[in-house]
C-alpha cells in the first residue's frame, strides 16, 4: 500500500500560535473583569475597558478560535482526503500572515482604531488582511478536497466548506465602509440598516466560526477518540443542511424591540426556536454514538472533554432560543445574563472541543505520549469550574439586574435608579473575575502539560504514532 | 443509502451551500432595505451632526463607549420611564455606523441630550466617581489634553456628505476632544420630541417638530 506523507508541521505551528493567542484572550479577559469591579485598573488611553474588550473578543474568536480551526482543518482535510495538503508553501505563508494580522489587529485596537461593530471592530486595512488570509486558506482546503483520494466526503468536510463560504460572504458584506483616512472609515450603511446588517453578521459569525467549525472537529475527533463511528451519518447530514439554512434568518433576535421592522424580528424569533432541532440533531448524534461506550467517560479524558463540550452546545442552543423570544428578551437583553450565555458557548462548548482535539493531535504530531493524564484531568476540572462560576454568576446577575430595571412601584414610578441596580452587580462581578482566574489556571496547566509533552515526553507507542 | 452524485463534487456542494445561506440572507438582511430609512421613516427635526458633534462621535467610537452604553430605548414601560420615549428608526438616519450596542453596564444614552448641563458632563468625564461615587466608569480626563484635528473633522463631513460651513471648521480650532464629546452627548436623542397625545382634530395642520 502506498504511503502518504502528511504535513503535520503546519498543524503543529498553528496549534502553538492559537494557544498563545488564546492565552492573551484569557489574560485580557481577566484584566477587564477586574476593571469592572475597580475602575482604577483602567490605564488611559490605551488600556481602558472600551479598548481592551474588543481586543479580548478578537483574540478569543480570531486568534484562539480561528487559529486552532486552521490547525484542526489542516489535519482533518489531509486525513479525510488521504492526501497531503495542496500547498505547504501557501500554508506556511498563511501561518505568518495570520500572526501578522493578529498583531496588527491588537495594536490598532489598542490605538483606538475600530469600527465599533461587535466582532468586526477591525478597521479597513486590517479587514483586507483578514480577507486575504481567508482566501488563501480557502484555496488550500478546497484544492486539497478536489485532489482527494477518498471518494466519500465525510460530514466534517461539509461543515468546513460551509464555514469557508459563510465567513467570506458575511465578512465582506458587513465590512462595506467608506475610508476617510488610513485607519478611519464610516459604515456604508446607516442607522437601522446598519444595525440589521451588523447582527446578520454578528449572529452568523457565531454560526460560521463558533458552530460549524467546532462541529466539524466534534464529528471527526469523537469517533477518533472513542474508536467507534458516529451513530448516524444521515442524521448528521439532515442537521447540517437545516442548520446552515435556518441560521441566516436569526440575526435580528439581537435587535428585538428596536426600530428594525417587526416582521424581521418575528422571523428571527421563529427561526431561532426552529434552530433547536438541527442543533440537538448533532447533540443527540453525539450522545447516541456513546451507546455502549459510556464507560469511556471515566477512562478516556478526551471523551470527557468532547461529551461535556457537546452538552454545553446543547444547553447553549436551548438558552439561546429562549433569549430570542420577544417576552424573555425584553427582560434579559442588555443585562449580564448575555455575557454569561456567550461564555458558556465560548469556554464550555468551543474550547472544550478544541482542547480535546489538541490533546488528540499533540502526541501524534510530536510522536510522544502525553506527559501527564492527571494534569489533563486537572485542566478539565479547572476550566469546567471556572466557566461554570462565570456563567452561573452572570445568569443570576442578569436576572436580578433585569428584575430591578423593570421594577415599578404601585404609584407607577421606577423602584430603583440605575446606580442602585449597578451596585448590586459588584458581588457577581467579583465572582466572575474569580471564575476567570480559575479558568486561567486551567489554561496554564494545559500549556505546561503540552510543553512537557513536546520537550520530554515518552516516545510514542506504535498505536499513537500510526493512528 | 447510496451517496448522491453531487455529494462527491466539492464545487457543486459549495454552490448549494451558498444558495442555502443566501435564502435567509436575502429575506431578512437585503429585503429590509426597502422598509428602512425610507420617506416613511423620516423625521423632519432629525438633523445631521455638526463637525463638532461628529468629531465627538468619532471619539465615542474610538474609546469604545458602545461596549458599556446602548443607544436605543425599547417600547417597554420601565424603559420609557427611565430613559424617555422609545427610539424611532428615523432618529438614526445619520448614524454611520449605528451605536445601539448590546450591553448596559452603564445606562442607555439614546436620550441623554439636554438631561444634564454641559458642566456636569465635563466633570463626570474627567472623574466619574467624583459625581457618582460607586460608578465603575473609567476616567477620560485625557480627552481635554487632545486638541481637535480640524482637517480630519472636515474630511469626515465630506465622506459622510453632511452640510457644514467653513466657519464650523474654523470654530474647531482651540477646542479639544472633551468639548466635542460633550457636544455629541448633548445632541443625542434631541431630534425627536415626544408627542404624548395629539388631540387636535385632523383639519388643524399639525405642528411639525419644534420649528
Amino acid at each position: 500500500m502506498e504511503t502518504v506523507t502528511y504535513n503535520y508541521a503546519i498543524v503543529r505551528s498553528f496549534i502553538t500560535w492559537s494557544i498563545i493567542w488564546g492565552l492573551v484572550a484569557v489574560l485580557v479577559g481577566v484584566l477587564i473583569s477586574f476593571q469592572l469591579v475597580n475602575p482604577d485598573l483602567n490605564f488611559a488611553p490605551y488600556l481602558t475597558y472600551g479598548r481592551l474588550r474588543p481586543l479580548h473578543t478578537n483574540a478569543g474568536i480570531f486568534g484562539w478560535g480561528i487559529g486552532s480551526f486552521f490547525a484542526t482543518f489542516f489535519f482533518m482535510v489531509q486525513r479525510l482526503c488521504r492526501t497531503p495538503l495542496w500547498s505547504s508553501g501557501l500554508a506556511r505563508f498563511q501561518l505568518w500572515f495570520f500572526n501578522a494580522t493578529i498583531i496588527v489587529a491588537a495594536v490598532t485596537l489598542l490605538l483606538g482604531f475600530n469600527t465599533s461593530k461587535e466582532y468586526h471592530e477591525l478597521e479597513w486595512p486590517v479587514d483586507i488582511m483578514v480577507v486575504v488570509l481567508w482566501v488563501i486558506f480557502a484555496i488550500n482546503i478546497i484544492m486539497t478536497i478536489v485532489k482527494r483520494r477518498e471518494q466519500q466526503m465525510y460530514v466534517s468536510l461539509w461543515f468546513m466548506l460551509a464555514s469557508i463560504v459563510g465567513v467570506a460572504v458575511l465578512y465582506i458584506v458587513n465590512s462595506a465602509e467608506i475610508p476617510a483616512s488610513l485607519f478611519k472609515s464610516y459604515s456604508a450603511y446607516a442607522g437601522t440598516n446598519d444595525a440589521n446588517v451588523q447582527w446578520w453578521y454578528g449572529h452568523n459569525a457565531v454560526a460560521m466560526v463558533l458552530t460549524a467549525p467546532p462541529l466539524a472537529v466534534f464529528y471527526y475527533f469523537l469517533p477518533k477518540s472513542t474508536g467507534v463511528p458516529i451513530y448516524s451519518h444521515r442524521l448528521s447530514i439532515i442537521a447540517f443542511w437545516s442548520l446552515i439554512f435556518m441560521y441566516l434568518w436569526t440575526g435580528a433576535h439581537h435587535l428585538l424591540w428596536t426600530p428594525v421592522p417587526d416582521w424581521v424580528q418575528t422571523l428571527a424569533m421563529a427561526f431561532s426556536i426552529m434552530l433547536i432541532a438541527p442543533s440537538w440533531g448533532s447533540v443527540i448524534n453525539g450522545y447516541l454514538s456513546m451507546n455502549g461506550q459510556w464507560h469511556q467517560m471515566r477512562e478516556n479524558y478526551l471523551v470527557k472533554f468532547l461529551i461535556l463540550g457537546i452538552t454545553f452546545y446543547g444547553l447553549q442552543t436551548l438558552q439561546g432560543p429562549a433569549q430570542a423570544v420577544r417576552s424573555f428578551s425584553s427582560f434579559i437583553h442588555y443585562t449580564d445574563g448575555v455575557p454569561g450565555h456567550v461564555h458558556m458557548g465560548a469556554l464550555g462548548w468551543v474550547s472544550l472541543v478544541l482542547f480535546a482535539a489538541i490533546y488528540y493531535l499533540v502526541p501524534r504530531i510530536y510522536g510522544r505520549e502525553l506527559y501527564s493524564i492527571p494534569l489533563a484531568n486537572l485542566h478539565f476540572w479547572l476550566v469546567l469550574l471556572g466557566q461554570l462560576i462565570y456563567s452561573l454568576s452572570m445568569w443570576v446577575a442578569g436576572l436580578q439586574q433585569a428584575g430591578m430595571w423593570h421594577s415599578i412601584n404601585s404609584d407607577g414610578s421606577l423602584t430603583y435608579t440605575f446606580m442602585e441596580t449597578l451596585v448590586e452587580m459588584y458581588p457577581y462581578w467579583w465572582m466572575r473575575a474569580i471564575g476567570g482566574v480559575i479558568y486561567l489556571a486551567g489554561l496554564v496547566v494545559f500549556i505546561y502539560n503540552l510543553l512537557k509533552t513536546a520537550k520530554g515526553g515518552q516516545p510514542a507507542k506504535e498505536a499513537v504514532a500510526t493512528a | 443509502m447510496p451517496t448522491p452524485h453531487w455529494e462527491k463534487k466539492p464545487f457543486v456542494f459549495l454552490l448549494l451551500a451558498t444558495l442555502t445561506i443566501l435564502v435567509g440572507t436575502i429575506i431578512t438582511m437585503v429585503l429590509p432595505f426597502a422598509w428602512v430609512n425610507t420617506e416613511a421613516d423620516r423625521i423632519e427635526t432629525v438633523t445631521p451632526y455638526t463637525p463638532l458633534e461628529q468629531a465627538g462621535r468619532d471619539v465615542y467610537i474610538r474609546e469604545g463607549c458602545n461596549n458599556c452604553h446602548t443607544q436605543t430605548v425599547r417600547p417597554l414601560v420601565a424603559e420609557v420611564l427611565r430613559y424617555g420615549d422609545f427610539s424611532k428608526s428615523g432618529e438614526f438616519l445619520y448614524d454611520q455606523p449605528h451605536l445601539w450596542g448590546s450591553r448596559r453596564t452603564g445606562p442607555d444614552l439614546a436620550r441623554l441630550g439636554g438631561k444634564y448641563p454641559d458642566a456636569w458632563h465635563y466633570q463626570h468625564m474627567q472623574a466619574p466617581t467624583s459625581m457618582i461615587p460607586k460608578s465603575n466608569m473609567p476616567a477620560y480626563a485625557f480627552l481635554q489634553e487632545n486638541p481637535l484635528d480640524a482637517e480630519a473633522a472636515q474630511r469626515a463631513m465630506d465622506v459622510l456628505g453632511f452640510p457644514y460651513a467653513a466657519t464650523d471648521i474654523d470654530a474647531l480650532k482651540g477646542k479639544n476632544e472633551m468639548d466635542a464629546m460633550v457636544a455629541y452627548l448633548q445632541k443625542l436623542g434631541t431630534g425627536f420630541r415626544m408627542v404624548v397625545c395629539r388631540l387636535s382634530p385632523p383639519w388643524v395642520t399639525p405642528r411639525s417638530g419644534s420649528s
